[in-house]
């Protein structure tokens, strides 16, 4: 691989855009093909599915193998409110290997005290998020229980096709959510894709093990299927918290 | 195998990326190493890299430590020569190669220098 190209992979990485690197294994000759760049290549077909699987892999055509390394990016949750189950989703999240952003506006709780080694935003979803760049790579919990704070979040998350999207609350806090973002103009098709009660229906009682309810939910969207199948179908997520 | 985002290189992956050409920029030779196929239970999914340096320093990892040796010690050939490889490591395979996968899948593995 020339160093410029991986250069380039890398660039692409930084800014959360996939791409696929096709490699002739017999020749070893090698190109980088964009996400955006995709439609226009001569391999469009092949390449929209595997970056729709987000699946690397082989191609035979004739007597030419080639190598498909779909390198996506890397990912992460963004959580509204930095809640004590919060301080336990944050660890084991980056465990899991996701990187995780905390955001809350209440400087009280915002604080790298209260959250070592994770990056808090103490700002309002509606200034913060926009800047993260919130993508289908990223799964969205909102913890505080406070609409003022998890309603903006959850539309941006709707709005950017996050693989995951959950919120605290009851069943009837949930009904009175959905109300309100109907209101607001967001789709009931849409609203549907909210995971509520938040986490997997494990009998969770601390915020410890509502942490681990939480992260089981997230791993299991991210790896079951394809998000990108779910949101092209536009069903409602799979397992449904109880 | 890998299904649904499971392919997709974690955070510690955007690092091997990262440190290969970052390696490359100090003018070290350079090798990048990539799963490229798999076969029964494999240990790193398709498109895991390691990176490896000429003093056979390496990040990373294609086989969860069963063939790394053995891709480390390919690589320097890999960084002498320039030519690709196609190397496969399997427990059944032990004419080819003196290691193998105790998890008995077999994986292929491209080694590419980085220019």
């Amino acid at each position: 691989m020339d160093l410029a190209v991986l250069e380039e992979l890398n660039a692409e990485r930084a800014a959360r855009r996939a791409a696929i690197v096709v490699t002739e294994l017999g020749s070893g000759r090698q190109r980088l093909v964009k996400a955006a760049g995709i439609a226009a290549d001569p391999l469009a077909e092949q390449l929209a599915e595997a970056l729709r699987a987000a699946k690397s892999g082989l191609l035979t055509l004739g007597n030419e193998r080639l190598f498909l390394a779909v390198e996506v990016p890397a990912p992460r949750l963004v959580i509204t409110g930095a809640v004590h189950i919060a301080q336990a989703l944050a660890p084991m999240a980056r465990l899991a290997g996701l990187d995780v952003a905390i955001v809350d506006p209440r400087t009280a709780f915002a604080t790298p005290e209260r959250f070592p080694d994770v990056e808090v935003h103490a700002e309002w979803p509606d200034v913060v998020l926009p800047r993260l760049g919130i993508d289908a790579y990223t799964a969205m919990a909102a913890l505080t229980h406070d609409p003022k704070i998890d309603d903006p979040a959850l539309v941006e998350a709707l709005a950017r096709g996050c693989f995951y999207i959950g919120a605290l609350g009851s069943r009837r806090t949930h009904a009175t959510r959905l109300d309100r973002l109907a209101e607001k103009g967001v789709p009931r098709e849409a609203l549907a894709r909210i995971h509520a009660p938040i986490g997997l229906d494990i009998g969770a009682a601390s915020p410890a093990e509502i942490a681990v309810s939480i992260i089981a939910e997230i791993v299991g969207e991210l790896r079951r299927r394809p998000a990108a199948d779910k949101r092209a179908s536009g069903q409602a997520s799979g397992g449904q918290a109880a | 195998m890998a299904s649904g985002l499971a392919g997709m290189s974690t955070a510690r992956e955007d690092d091997v990326l990262e440190a290969a050409a970052r390696w490359r920029r100090e003018g070290r030779g350079v090798a990048l190493a990539t799963v490229v196929e798999t076969w029964g239970s494999a240990p790193r999914p398709v498109g895991s890299h390691l990176v490896i340096d000429e003093a056979g320093s390496f990040l990373g990892s294609v086989s969860g430590g069963c063939v790394e040796g053995a891709v480390v010690a390919e690589a320097a050939e890999v960084i002498a020569d320039g030519a690709p490889r196609l190397l496969e490591f399997g427990v059944a395979d032990a004419t080819a190669w003196q290691v193998g996968l105790s998890c008995g899948g077999r994986i292929a593995v491209y080694v590419e220098k980085l220019n």
